[in-house]
């Protein structure tokens, strides 16, 4: 297609396409550089782009990923067919050989180099500014960072796909003619653990089976910023296309998976590993089957105020109490919790908490204004259609020109609307690689809810903790009445002595809920620590590969928009003004 | 207030326009100053050749009387009348009208003709209650004209409308432009804060690395500013310069309809009056002689008509030469200062940026 529109400038139609036009000026001769690629159709999905919000990401991601298989290689692909707004120019081309003007060896400029961080193969040393890590199969999009799977042992990989969303039907005995439909999706793992027992296999989920192992896994691994899923999103299913609704679906799942397997403890887990392997039916517990537990609480809540078995056995303290389940202990804590209140002893995890809040604030604002200094989207586009406007003009004079002068105004408004075309391309692409810059700060806003999560997490086991110790002291005052009122008696109290006795098992017992809490609450402060280190570490790391990659995009676009102008200028340097 | 002073002697004129004398005026429009109150608020402006102080409706009066006196010529356009009350004295609109103003006085000045005008001498040198300051309106007659035949006329008079859309469209675009600028400028100033505080709480060198960031998205928006602010001037004011000229060759091309629609009214009395005439002198009628000498008035004004219509024929080919030249010149005066301008800011981008990395990469280090 590019060939074909390379005829004279001044043959084509009066009112072509604003893509032929744009096509139209690219082709000069001496100025043709590898991405005079078509402006396909994305040019209107980007310009959707307000910069404004986190939807105006959010659709600026959609858009993106549109175009993009995700089970193709890397974004960055050489195909003519790829979209230029993804792809960066090829720089190793950049410098025009025909160019009759480059006789002089310029010194090595960003605009020559690929500075595109998120790429695997392309990243090379500018000026001795080190590429960031490089992981080789690291494809598509730019979910955890590549240091992330660097800082783990680099030669295991996990690597997920979600794709070929289709429609089953729930085979139960409904009523119903048609019965329940709903989505399923494939998950295609390719790896070289071991644990796995396997290295390329595939299942099919749906969003319940999400659901489900995320709800398992938070039980398991508490205290652990454990990535969250992706939401239910009921209305959106009702108000989408249902066809764009399962893409954004399938977009978000894969992006969720990719997350865990990122997690160098759950990547391990055999949630996941169930998850992704086992065929058929999903073998874990689903939350339905544990809320019928709420029936079994139901049950027990009026034994429990009738002062019988009150026991907490030590297998449940291992999980929080839980609405349904746990009614008295649920009770019993935010009784306790309002006690802590009233004496003001704060765990020290809040202070922590409010540090992490006060830090997500920044970054929310900070992507906030990222994605407003990507405007330069709307100042690409609004100097496109500067340049548009001058090449009609240029015909316009062209086609009416009586005098010289009107011919020499209207080549030096060709040059210009050329010039002004170019850079406009140049915005635009800026501005993609910006929006995936931005994908990055998001991510790392999607992870302040993990660790929000698992601070609760914690908070909730010393309550847990907190309420039993106090139950103890409560039961041992009991017990210590009961025997000083027994012994005043001659001969024992039977009844009393039975009581006692009761109330010493239930002493041990609690006595060992105690211990198993504490030993529980200690697991999940160390996790938690463990965890804010490895945050730290990969937190830094990312902050800065993303800063890198964005400051090396401004300049080289930058000084690729200059060369641009500086062009320009030179032409009409005859012009130019003696008073300046 | 402003108080830039441009002069423009009239030897500015490229060696591309011929047939203009050295001119014997140097003028120049500075100074604006607000007067009066409320309602009858305006902004009078310096004209310096001797001093006078002329304001705005001033200058449409000049512009009228030579409208009248000189048709043909392309009168120099004049700035429009704004119609909101806020804009009228912001400071940008202020110096965009005082140049304008400059501009007009100077293009006057420096033609061959209007130079000799007794208007431009009574506007440049009586005292201010002299000069009449009647606000008339020119009003730019739309219509087409339709009588003449001239093919190349026809031509003309559609390249001129035409011309005026393209022009008109691209004006839009340059005003856009200069908006996107001055958000751009914004957000980066937003983002430069929201960076800072950013490293404000994280520390070390990678807080560091923050704080210098925000510093210099600051630095940049100040640049952003400025580049606005020249387009503004430089860019954009020359095009709507160009379509407020465009504007007065339109007015000029219903002035000469009118010229050749009167004419042709005038024959066709004329050849009415003749046939009464003879008609007369045929049956010896006393009214003969009466009916002679109107034949006579209006056979002389049909030669004026004619002369007039004439004239402006001719004098409108020899400024539409003029007029070609002096916008090429203008046009690239105005896209080298724009291509200078970007190049400029671009560059300033690049070097903010790259002064970054050094310090990016200690971070990654330590």
């Amino acid at each position: 297609m590019m060939g074909s529109e390379n005829e004279g400038f001044e043959e084509a139609h009066l009112y072509a396409s604003r893509e032929e036009m744009e096509n139209l000026v690219l082709d000069d001769p001496l100025n043709n550089n590898g991405n005079d690629n078509n402006n396909n159709s994305n040019n209107n999905s980007n310009s959707s782009i307000n910069g404004k919000s986190y939807s105006a990401y959010r659709s600026a991601m959609s858009s993106l990923s549109d175009t993009h298989h995700p089970l193709s290689s890397p974004i960055l692909v050489t195909s003519a067919e790829s979209d230029p707004l993804l792809s960066p120019p090829r720089f190793r081309d950049l410098r025009n050989p025909n160019a009759p003007e480059s006789s002089y060896i310029e010194p090595p400029a960003y605009s020559d180099v690929i500075f595109c961080p998120f790429e695997g193969d392309n990243v090379s040393d500018v000026n001795g500014v080190e590429s960031p890590s490089r992981n080789s199969d690291f494809s598509g999009r730019y979910s955890r960072s590549p240091s992330s799977s660097s800082s783990s042992s680099s030669s295991e990989y996990l690597k997920i796909t979600v794709s070929n969303p289709q429609k089953e039907q729930e085979n139960s005995n409904s009523i119903v003619p048609g019965g329940n439909t709903y989505v399923t999706y494939l998950i295609s793992t390719r790896t070289n653990i071991p644990d796995f027992g396997g290295s390329e296999f595939g299942v099919r989920r749906r969003f319940r089976d999400v659901v489900t192992l995320s709800d398992r896994l938070s039980e398991s691994y508490r205290g652990l910023f454990i990535p969250p899923r992706p939401d239910k999103s009921v209305v959106e299913s009702q108000v989408m296309q249902k066809q764009e609704f399962v893409e954004q679906r399938r977009v978000a799942l894969e992006k969720y998976l990719r997350r865990l397997a990122a997690h160098p403890v759950i990547r391990r887990s055999d949630e996941l590993k169930v998850f992704l392997q086992v065929q058929g039916k999903l073998p874990l517990p689903t939350t339905t089957d544990v809320a019928s537990r709420m029936l079994d609480g139901a049950v027990k809540l009026p034994k429990q105020l009738m002062g019988e078995s009150t026991v907490l056995a030590p297998h449940e303290v291992v999980q929080p109490a839980k609405g349904g389940r746990d009614l008295l202990r649920l009770f019993k804590e935010l009784k306790q919790s309002m006690a802590n209140d009233w004496i003001g002893s704060k765990p020290a995890v809040v202070e922590e908490d409010k540090e992490f809040l006060e830090k997500k604030e920044r970054v929310n604002d900070l992507e906030l204004q990222l994605s407003n200094a990507s405007q330069q989207q709307d100042m690409g586009e609004t100097l496109g259609e500067l340049g548009l406007a001058f090449i009609k003009l240029t015909k316009f004079e062209n086609e009416e020109a009586v005098f010289n002068s009107q011919r020499v105004r209207a080549a030096d408004m060709k040059g210009f609307a050329t010039a002004a075309v170019k850079a406009s391309r140049f915005y635009r692409e800026l501005n993609a690689q910006t929006v995936k810059h931005l994908d990055m700060l998001h991510e790392y806003l999607g992870l302040m809810l993990a660790v929000h999560n698992a601070f609760t997490d914690r908070s909730s086991a010393l309550l847990t903790v907190q309420t039993l110790l106090s139950d103890l002291s409560s039961l041992e005052s009991k017990a210590e009445k009961l025997e000083a009122a027994s012994s005043k008696i001659f001969g024992g109290d039977k009844s009393r002595v039975r009581k006692i006795d009761e109330l010493k098992d239930t002493i041990r017992v609690t006595e060992d809920a105690k211990n198993v809490a504490i030993r529980e609450y200690e697991r999940i402060k160390e996790n938690n620590r463990t965890e804010l280190e490895r945050l730290d570490r990969e937190r830094k790391a990312d902050f800065l590969t993303m800063l890198k990659g964005f400051v090396l995009n401004q300049v080289g676009y930058a000084e690729k928009i200059s060369n641009v102008w500086a062009k320009v200028a030179e032409e009409t340097s005859g012009y130019e003004k003696e008073s300046s | 207030m402003i108080s830039t002073n441009r002069t423009l002697s009239g030897s500015s004129q490229s060696p591309r326009s011929p047939s203009s004398q050295p001119p014997y005026l140097s003028v120049s429009v500075s100074d604006p100053v607000k007067l009066g109150n409320g309602v009858q608020a305006y902004i009078s402006y310096r004209v310096i050749t001797k001093i006078v102080i002329r304001r705005y409706s001033d200058f449409i009066w000049l512009r009228d009387r030579l409208f009248e006196k000189y048709k043909g010529i392309f009168i120099p356009p004049l700035p429009e009348k704004s119609a909101v009350e806020k804009f009228r004295f912001s400071a940008e609109f202020i110096e965009m009208r005082r140049q304008a103003l400059d501009i007009f006085v100077n293009r006057i000045a420096s033609h061959h003709a209007l130079q000799q005008s007794e208007d431009l001498r009574t506007f440049l040198q009586a005292d201010e209650e002299d000069v009449q300051s009647k606000v008339s309106d020119v009003v730019l007659g739309k219509e087409k004209p339709v009588e003449e035949s001239d093919p190349e006329y026809e031509k003309l008079k559609h390249y001129i409308f035409e011309l005026e859309n393209h022009l008109a469209e691209a004006q839009k675009h340059a005003y856009r432009l200069v908006k996107r600028h001055r958000e751009l400028g914004q957000s980066l100033s937003d983002f430069g804060k929201a960076v800072k505080l950013l490293g404000a709480c994280e520390g070390n060198s990678l807080g560091k690395a923050f704080s210098e960031l925000g510093a210099k998205s600051e630095i940049l928006s100040i640049k952003l500013q400025k580049e606005a602010h020249q387009l503004l001037m430089n860019f954009e004011e020359p095009l709507k310069d160009y379509v407020r000229a465009v504007q007065s060759i339109k007015a000029t091309i219903t002035e000469r309809a009118n010229a050749f629609r009167r004419q042709c009214e005038l024959a066709e009395t004329i050849k009415l009056k003749e046939i009464n005439l003879n008609k007369l002198s045929l049956i010896r009628s006393d009214k003969v002689g009466e009916a002679e000498m109107e034949y006579n008035e209006l056979k002389a004004e049909s030669e004026e008509a004619t002369r007039l219509f004439e004239s402006i024929v001719r004098l409108m080919n020899e400024e539409l030469v003029h007029f070609q030249e002096r916008k090429t010149l203008d046009m690239g005066i105005a896209f080298n200062e724009f291509a200078r301008g970007q190049a400029r800011l671009a560059n300033g981008i690049a070097d903010a940026w790259r002064s970054l990395l050094p310090k990016l990469e200690a971070c990654s280090s330590s």
